[in-house]
């Protein structure tokens, strides 16, 4: 991350920590003095904005647990204790309950956007590989996190989940006992689920600071997808993006606020304000909005064994994506025929989250057969086909003469003014 | 940072420094969740008061009840403890006050003032010694009254520190005889 | 910025795809009328009469099968919340039965209640609750108004988000207790020992008779004893019993709301202040 810095320590105490441990041009290199392009849009800020999520999923997580107990016959009314009595108790739970769906909201638009630009191909294959596996642990460390108010959701949906390992040939039997340490969901399951979800997001942490490391060393995509050529195209990340950075953040925080003050239940399900009970199945198992678009893939294939491999397989083949797409042009931007499949493949995402949360019967599942299809269809078919069909527009020189030819000094996509409509 | 090399703070732009009070602001605003959620609760606050029946506690014994998560001492004194207690003079004393929630704090440590009003056999107080919250033994010590183990600090029969590193006496809680044998704390 | 458009463009594409698939909008189960609340909106409040008639309506008619296990006594005397005096919420307390112990002799033992107490349950355990229930298990009521909703269906679901509608809960528990009705319609059979009632969520057959009539509880400030006033002023009780800290929630986030707008403003204006001289 290092490299980029034209530090040089001035006090004596920084001349004399400077020499034993570099930290000060480390950090001045990486979020001071590097050299980011001067073209990024709004839809850039959500690393950032990504970034205090999982510091805000972080420190509420840390005080939760400071008032929950983890254990069957307790952890439901612990939760109710937390909202009833713990000082500021009810505000701590729904920011963090609310905070995982804003965390995904936020990294769907951020994959959403690589994918647009190109962010993935070389040569930042492995910054996209270091995301595609952030959002692998993202999603077990919510699972597991919803499992935890001991409601009715959380045992079903813990039941429903650990059952997809059972579909493993020879071993899923074991495999899945293993993970429940018992024969059904009990109080062995809660308590590892509790262990492993405080662990995960410092595991995020760390895998993040590598996707950082990754994409600091190649230097950021941007829109055009041209590699910066001079100082011309590029500005240091501080003041200039840390204080967009910070705008989107707080404009972000409007939304994530309006959620916790006014809608603090909206994304969730009433049936996990009824505590677990291993007789009774809600009439209807959805898991949380986020986990919907594969839920609908596991679904839609009528095979046990199908079904999972294709989940998994929604999200293996982004790591493959890079060599996927054989386009010698990175940005969408240029690609006239792979914006309009880009969009398809958003619709197509968006209706699998829908088809995800309807029940399983009569046309939904012929439809989610079909957008199951497409899903795999635009990695496997489209992308690669496009590289070798498509005629590109032509691309700008530098990053300086695209943002002279769209001749406005304005930002990119400054708070959506309607400039036409 | 093309116009802010401006050498005098007086010429701070305003909106930088709007700004930058707005941030401190609210994150100063969003600690304070975090910090209060420390705080007792309110269902802790709640559980403020027992009763205690002592009608079976002869002179001479003491009971030992638990009230906010901590040892309560009860105890029935004898004559003699009594006449000792009070032939201490104040001057004696490393702590010269009561200690005792029921009074001032200006209160002297007169056994009168250590012991229940109008009842004076009996004795009220927190268990935990006033120097690092050990629990002392009762029957112990070199002034016949409480010996704490952990650091070597010796009460008398009215509960008042005598020799060792305590710092004060024992506190005596907030307490009220409810009935003639019935105590509620808290 | 014409990024912007075309992502506006085609999520109202989405929106106009999904709203034209006649599949879609067929939600299934009930229907379940919006009401008036106080409580509702950004700026919604509970109305103190209301919660201690739905109190005294809970007391005497709910509580009988349903417990509110999670509900302290002391919370009753809460601000933002039925507001009785401290003296009112002791002697309420005072006149439910705790069991405590264990004493000196080792005995658990039954006192009057005290405000740090929490609502007895009516029923020590499941089994007991259906043994005397005729199989049915009546829910404990602590969470009940967040525990129920009917399901809303696209697009329906979509501008609830924005014009904040929390309030399926309450207008489920006003619907159910408003809901019955005398004979069940042709071709809908109710087996023996259960009741029909048209908002019921699991099917139309529930195993609680009509709990309330007009004139069944005595309300002395003049509103009027009806089943349908009953029925609200319950689910209002509900309500605050499932989320006591509704009231400070809603006031803290108008607070919040402003000043991260009023925070953003100024953000914005120093970022384009700080980028005016880059061309980008």
């Amino acid at each position: 991350m290092a490299g980029h810095s034209n530090y040089v320590p001035q006090s004596a105490a920084a001349k004399w920590l400077e020499s034993r441990l570099p930290v000060i041009s480390l950090v001045r290199g990486s979020f001071v003095d590097f050299p980011t392009p001067k073209n990024l849009n709004y839809w850039w800020t959500f690393g950032g904005i990504l970034f205090f999520m999982l510091i805000s999923q972080i420190i509420t997580g840390i005080v939760l647990v400071m008032h929950y107990t983890p254990s069957t016959a307790a952890a439901f009314n612990s939760v109710e204790h937390i909202m009833r009595d713990v000082n500021f108790g009810w505000l701590l739970r729904y920011m963090h309950s609310n905070g995982a769906s804003m965390f995904f909201i936020a990294v769907y638009i951020h994959i959403f956007r690589g994918l647009y630009y190109g962010s993935y191909k070389a040569p930042r294959e492995i910054s996209w590989i270091l995301g595609v596996i952030i959002f692998l642990i993202m999603m077990g460390t919510a699972f597991m996190g919803y499992v935890l108010p001991w409601g009715q959701m959380s045992f079903w949906g813990a039941t429903v989940i650990t059952n997809l390992f059972s579909a493993i040939p020879v071993v899923g039997e074991a495999v899945r006992t293993w993970l429940w340490g018992g024969f059904a969901v009990d109080n062995p399951t809660l308590n590892r689920f509790f262990s492993l979800h405080y662990l995960l997001p410092f595991m995020i942490f760390g895998v993040v600071l590598l996707h950082v490391w990754a994409f600091h060393t190649t230097g950021n995509n941007n829109p055009t997808g041209v590699q910066p050529k001079s100082n011309q195209d590029t500005v240091p990340f501080h003041p200039y993006y840390t204080i967009k950075d910070l705008f989107a953040i707080v404009v972000f925080m409007v939304l994530f606020a309006y959620f916790v003050f006014y809608m603090p239940n909206y994304m969730g399900h009433p049936d996990n304000y009824i505590e677990a009970n291993p007789l009774v199945t809600p009439a209807h198992i959805v898991p949380e909005w986020y986990f919907l678009p594969f839920y609908a893939i596991l679904r839609a294939v009528p095979d046990k064994l199908g079904g999972v491999l294709a989940m998994f397989g929604a999200i293996a083949v982004l790591f493959i994506l890079p060599w996927l797409d054989t386009s010698k042009v990175r940005s969408g931007v240029y690609r006239p025929l792979f914006k309009q499949f880009f969009w398809i493949f958003a619709i197509n995402a968006v209706a699998l989250g829908y088809l995800g949360a309807m029940p399983a019967e009569g046309i939904y599942v012929i439809l989610s057969r079909i957008c199951t299809v497409y899903y795999f269809a635009h990695f496997l078919v489209i992308l690669p086909l496009l590289g070798f069909l498509e005629k590109p527009l032509p691309i700008p020189a530098s990053i300086s003469e695209a943002v002279l030819a769209s001749g406005s000094g304005k930002p990119a996509g400054a708070v959506a003014a309607p400039q036409s409509k | 940072m093309a116009h802010t090399h401006s050498a005098e703070p007086t010429r701070r732009d305003f909106l930088y420094l709007a700004t930058g009070a707005m941030g401190v602001v609210g994150a100063g605003a969003v600690a304070w969740p975090f910090i209060d959620q420390m705080n007792p609760d309110a269902s802790a606050l709640a559980l403020a008061s027992i009763e205690v029946d002592v009608s079976a506690v002869e002179v001479g014994q003491s009971i030992t009840v638990k009230w906010r998560g901590k040892p309560v001492f009860i105890r029935h004194r004898t004559e003699k403890e009594i006449e000792e207690a009070k032939a201490v003079p104040l001057s004696a004393l490393p702590d010269k006050f009561a200690r005792n929630s029921n009074l001032p704090d200006t209160a002297e440590a007169t056994d009168t003032n250590r012991a229940a009003e109008g009842k004076e056999p009996w004795l009220v107080m927190v268990g935990i010694c006033t120097h690092l919250g050990c629990v002392p033994i009762g029957d112990a010590g070199d002034f016949g009254g409480w010996f704490c183990p952990c650091h070597g600090s010796h009460y008398d029969t009215a509960g008042r520190i005598r020799l060792g590193p305590a710092p004060e006496n024992l506190l005596v809680p907030p307490y009220a005889f409810v009935e003639d044998a019935k105590i509620k704390i808290g | 910025m014409s990024i912007m458009i075309k992502t506006v463009r085609a999520l109202a594409a989405a929106v106009v795809l999904a709203a034209t698939a006649p599949a879609f909008a067929a939600g299934s189960g009930p229907h379940i009328e919006r009401q008036q609340w106080s409580f509702s909106g950004p700026f919604g409040s509970f109305d103190r009469a209301q919660l201690q008639r739905g109190f005294k309506v809970y007391k005497e008619v709910c509580a009988a099968c349903h417990g509110l296990r999670q509900v302290a006594f002391r919370t009753l005397a809460q601000d933002g919340g039925p507001s009785f005096t401290e003296e009112q919420a002791k002697k309420i307390a005072s006149e439910y039965t705790v069991t405590d112990g264990p004493n000196d002799s080792g005995d658990m033992f039954d006192r009057p209640a005290i405000l740090a107490d929490k609502f007895p349950s009516p029923f020590p355990n499941e089994q007991a609750a259906r043994a005397a229930n005729g199989g049915a298990y009546p829910p404990d009521f602590s969470l009940i108004a967040k525990a129920r909703a009917a399901h809303r269906g696209f697009p329906w679901f979509v501008f609830d988000a924005f014009t904040q509608y929390n309030e399926q809960g309450p207008d489920y528990i006003y619907a159910l207790l408003t809901g019955y009705e005398e004979n069940a319609p042709e071709g809908v059979v109710i087996p023996e020992g259960k009741h029909y009632n048209h908002a019921f969520l699991a099917g139309n057959a529930i195993g609680m008779a009509p709990p309330i009539s007009d004139e069944q509880v005595e309300y002395t400030d003049g509103s009027p004893m009806t089943l349908d006033q009953y029925a609200r002023d319950v689910s209002a009780f509900l309500m605050w019993a499932a989320e006591p800290k509704l009231e400070e929630r809603k006031q803290m986030g108008f607070r919040v709301i402003v000043f991260l707008l009023v925070f953003a403003s100024l953000l914005y204006f120093t970022k384009q202040k700080l980028w005016r001289n880059v061309a980008h």
